[in-house]
């Protein structure tokens, strides 16, 4: 053996010690085995769990909504596939850093990117929508930057469209995400953050019928929140399909006759309440307002003076100026203040104490009886008998006509104008009634106003001898897994306490206003058109002639009218803002409305009310696009 | 003469069982290996790599397992020094991986001259221990100490706490052997090791999080860069979610979906005990146990003390290995980085541990010639 280092007893108690290693050994391993037994066994299943947890994350799979058709089935409103961008907080290692990767890869504000991560109860494994209607660029942007996005997930969702861009926009509303205000209620409780509801028109009205049902798909995903398999455990379901009243080409007709001005321009079916058009000018695009805006968007919109959101058929509240005449009427002959014999001089003014009321014509229209003061509109008649009326009477009849209240039409935050009434005088003003503003009223000015939509019922209603119909915007809500149609019938709301010869008198005064009073501008020579023009004042103070006075201090034009006048089957009620005179201004248009109407729907002229459904919609197919 | 006798009987049961036990092993990395990369789309998959880097680990056995021992060990102190120069080198010029410099490219590859270093000091104490005068402290403790010191600073440097800490194991491993005579520093080592896990876990417990986050940060910074645990609470979740038989091979959800970090690697136990579970487990550790105590026999009927020695130390740095590593993805350690041998990827790794199992069956051979 060596000399130096070990000798051979040396040796043998080194090769002892090797007893300490062996029984260390044995030791530690046992002490690991004891380790791997409480993990494997006793915190086995908890183990497990955290391992499920890690790698499946619950997606929900929006639904499609429901189609918006019109009444000839003309699509309205659809879906298109759009991509969405989703982030699982549980996947996302550094949270600072990806808001500020997606706010610069998508130029999207920051705090707006926090603000929809913390929205909402949902645990750190629900993934929250960050952003939709990727553009194709974003898309694959960070599809590209996908490795270094931990936990942002593209989802293929379908994004409402309206495929006639503005056309009965204000109608059709438009789609947003469920705000967290809403998602309180319980008509959301179903919904979460990121989930699209109507937010406006009847996608807002029939939301929970078009809405559908969401489902759910189990994610696997790797550590990176990348999705490595899904398994769908419950399916979507789609929302049912809207079948609207409203006659797409009509409406569309109706919108460019507004063209550029304010104004609104409301079609009725006096028969059954249908809808046929409904326009609002100015309008929107829907498609913009279901994007996700940006606060500067917003406040443009919401600031917009010419107010482009407010659907003024049914939230303008105006002045129904001579228009409300037809209900004076109604209401004089109802009440036995007059008799369709009684005359009323006009000198052109009414004297009340101190005070003098003109009528718009300068000197008069000397005496007059009710059918000649309705065909030329004259105000002195209208203020005599609303005085000796009393503002009482009048509202009694305003109110059966439906003024003052909702028409009940399927549209969200309908307004409903006000009814003036002593007892209304004394609740809104805390002021007794003043006898003065009963002749204002009395010609439609004062403290009356109306909505667009309210005075077409009006005109509706007289259109059909006295029974009033709820306008409706939906014919039949179809299920879309089914094929089952439900159809939603007409409601009549009551019968208005006239007598038939009342409504007939009117109707023929009506008539005559269009052949030979103020009226002549909506003479038709396809169909016979009763009406009553209207002028809304809209300042106090009147000077010079109209093409003087600054726009917005112009008066507001109105013109409500039926067609046939034997059998009527449309009723129209066309506002212009700021246009002048209604016999000038807002005749002609619902001339046009009532004369695309009829040469669309031509059995209407026949006044056959049987099988009329089936032939419109036959008729329509036929018509051509110069409608 | 008499070794060519003695050569010609080949091997024995023995080493049959022994080179049994390490093929066994082999075979479970590469299948772990394989389970968690399968799915990479690489032309040379690390299965197959890992496959080359056995069959120059056999050459290296081979190698090692032939020549006779004295002969490599006088060799110690030149290839310690070139070790030392390589490890120099790697912090100059090295290729940095997770924040650290252990590795020398070789073309598509990359040498960790820390590993072969650990080898080298087996060698260079077991060669010194075997000449070195029998007393004092001097000789005993401080001088190897002193050997040893250039080598643990470079590492360390790197930084390779693993490393590191596997070069100061051996060095009580071999402290121990040579029976520095105050039992107390056997006892106080071999108490320290058993209550180690026990106190770690103790501390570790009642600490905060974000202590704990530093504690690691200053452990180990590289492995866990986003801090947080995340890779230690990975592994543990892989662990204990395979429960007791385990979600079958390839069925890991943890190291499938790459919650695991380095799961072909240091976390390649985790793996195998999510596939397998404790089952599984309890078969990988009989498995070491076996090795380690044929290892052990070795040593225990080694002719020389220099081969004594060797087959110590190799053992000494077998166990440390086989503990840290397990310990470490059981959450009983904070994670350093070290591999398990013959099971977790790697080229200088496995060639290592398969040349240091050549000298130990090499020691045994020895063995014979002195007794037949």
């Amino acid at each position: 053996m060596a000399t130096a280092g070990f000798n051979d007893s040396e040796l043998l108690d080194l090769q002892r010690r090797l007893v300490i290693l062996r029984v260390g050994l044995l030791l530690v391993v046992g002490l690991l085995a004891l380790r791997l037994w409480h993990l494997q066994i006793r915190e086995g299943p908890y183990y497990r769990d955290l391992s499920e947890n890690n790698r499946t994350r619950s997606v929900v799979l929006e639904p499609a909504r429901g189609l918006i058709f019109d009444r000839n089935g003309l699509l309205l409103a659809n879906n298109v596939p759009s991509f969405a961008l989703y982030v699982t907080l549980e996947d996302v290692k550094d949270r600072a850093a990806l808001v500020g990767q997606l706010a610069s890869l998508l130029s999207l504000d920051p705090e707006l990117i926090q603000k929809k991560l913390s929205i909402g109860k949902g645990s750190k494994l629900q993934p929250r929508k960050i952003k939709d209607r990727l553009t194709l660029r974003e898309a694959t942007l960070i599809e590209s930057h996908r490795l270094d996005l931990p936990g942002v997930m593209i989802q293929v969702e379908s994004q409402r469209n309206y495929p006639a861009g503005d056309v009965a926009a204000h109608l059709l509303g438009y789609v947003g995400e469920v705000s967290a205000d809403q998602l309180e209620k319980p008509d959301f409780a179903d919904l979460h953050q990121g989930s699209i509801v109507g937010q406006y028109g009847v996608e807002k009205w029939f939301d929970r019928q078009v809405r559908g049902r969401a489902g759910q798909k189990s994610v696997e995903v790797d550590a990176l929140g990348h999705e490595k398999r899904a398994i769908v455990s419950d399916k979507p379901v789609a929302g049912d399909d809207l079948y609207l009243t409203i006659d797409a080409r009509l409406q569309k007709i109706a919108e460019d006759l507004l063209g550029e001005e304010s104004g609104a321009i409301v079609a009725l079916d006096p028969t059954n309440g249908d809808v046929l058009a409904m326009a609002s000018r100015p309008g929107f695009d829907p498609n913009v307002l279901s994007k996700e805006l940006t606060n500067k968007q917003w406040v443009e919109i919401v600031q917009n003076e010419r107010r482009p959101l407010n659907n003024r058929a049914t939230q303008g509240q105006y002045p129904p100026g001579s228009t409300f005449k037809v209900i004076m009427a109604a209401a004089a002959l109802e009440s036995n203040t007059v008799t369709p014999s009684t005359m009323v001089r006009c000198n052109g003014g009414y004297q009340f104490g101190n005070r003098l009321f003109r009528d718009w014509k300068q000197g008069g229209h000397g005496s007059v009886d009710l059918n000649e003061a309705l065909i030329h509109s004259c105000d002195v008649y209208f203020y005599t008998v609303g005085q000796r009326m009393g503002i009482d009477t009048i509202a009694e009849y305003a109110k059966q006509f439906g003024l003052g209240q909702e028409t009940g039409v399927e549209l969200p935050s309908e307004r409903v104008g006000i009814v003036p009434s002593t007892a209304w005088k004394q609740k809104a003003r805390n002021q007794p009634w003043y006898p003065g503003e009963t002749i204002s009223a009395a010609i439609g000015q004062g403290y009356v106003t109306v909505t667009p939509l309210q005075m077409a019922s009006v005109i509706g209603t007289v259109a059909n001898d006295g029974v009033a119909v709820k306008p409706r915007l939906v014919q039949a809500v179809m299920n879309r897994a089914t094929g089952e149609r439900a159809e939603f019938p007409p409601a009549v709301r009551g019968k208005v306490a006239v007598k038939p010869a009342t409504i007939t008198l009117i109707k023929e005064a009506l008539a005559d206003v269009v052949t030979k009073g103020t009226a002549t501008r909506a003479k038709s020579s396809l169909v016979t058109i009763g009406g009553k023009t209207g002028t809304a004042q809209t300042a106090a103070l009147r000077t010079g002639p109209e093409k003087d006075i600054p726009k917005k201090f112009r008066d507001h034009a109105w013109f409500v009218a039926f067609a046939p006048v034997e059998a009527p089957r449309i009723a129209v009620a066309v506002l212009a803002e700021h246009m002048g005179h209604g016999g000038s201004a807002a005749a002609p248009l619902a001339k046009d409305v009532i004369e695309a109407y009829v040469k669309a729907y031509p059995q209407v002229l026949q006044g056959n009310p049987s099988g009329r459904r089936a032939k419109s919609a036959a008729a329509a197919v036929g018509t051509g696009p110069n409608l | 003469m008499i070794d060519r006798v003695i050569d010609s009987r080949g091997l024995d049961s023995f080493d049959l069982r022994f080179i049994g036990l390490v093929a066994i092993i082999l075979s479970v990395g590469v299948l772990s290996i394989y389970s968690v990369t399968h799915s990479q789309d690489t032309s040379f998959p690390f299965y197959l790599k890992q496959l080359v880097w056995i069959l120059l680990g056999t050459v290296a056995f081979l190698v090692m397992y032939l020549s006779d021992y004295h002969k490599i060990a006088r060799l110690a102190y030149p290839t310690y020094a070139v070790i030392l120069i390589m490890l120099a080198v790697v912090l100059f010029m090295g290729k940095s991986s997770r924040g650290a410099q252990r590795w020398i490219p070789i073309g598509p590859f990359a040498f960790q001259p820390s590993e072969f270093a650990k080898l080298v000091l087996v060698l260079v104490l077991a060669n010194y221990y075997s000449r070195a005068p029998r007393v004092g402290w001097l000789p005993r403790v401080v001088l190897p100490g002193l050997i040893v010191l250039p080598g643990l600073l470079l590492i360390l440097k790197q930084p390779d706490l693993g490393s590191g800490l596997s070069f100061l194991a051996v060095y009580a491993a071999m402290l121990l052997m040579v029976g520095v005579r105050s039992k107390a520093l056997g006892i106080i080592l071999l108490l320290s090791v058993m209550l180690f896990p026990f106190v770690w876990e103790m501390v570790w417990a009642s600490l905060h999080d974000y202590q704990r986050e530093r504690v690691m940060a200053f452990v180990d910074p590289d492995y866990d860069p986003g801090g947080k645990g995340y890779h230690a609470l990975q592994s543990r979740i892989a662990i204990g979610s395979g429960e007791l038989a385990g979600k079958g091979l390839y069925g890991g959800t943890q190291s499938q979906l790459k919650f695991l970090p380095e799961g072909h690697t240091d976390f390649v136990f985790a793996v195998y005990a999510e596939e397998w579970g404790f089952v599984g487990v309890l078969v990988l550790l009989a498995l070491f146990i076996a090795l380690i105590w044929v290892s052990l026999e070795i040593a225990a009927r080694a002719k020389d003390t220099l081969g004594a020695l060797l087959a110590a130390g190799i053992v000494a740095m077998l166990c440390f290995c086989v503990v840290v590593n397990i310990g470490m993805t059981a959450g009983m350690f904070p994670i350093v980085g070290i591999p398990l041998p013959l099971v977790s990827y790697g080229g200088s790794a496995t060639i290592m541990t398969m040349a240091s199992l050549g000298l130990l069956l090499n020691v045994k051979r020895r063995r014979l010639t002195l007794f037949y």
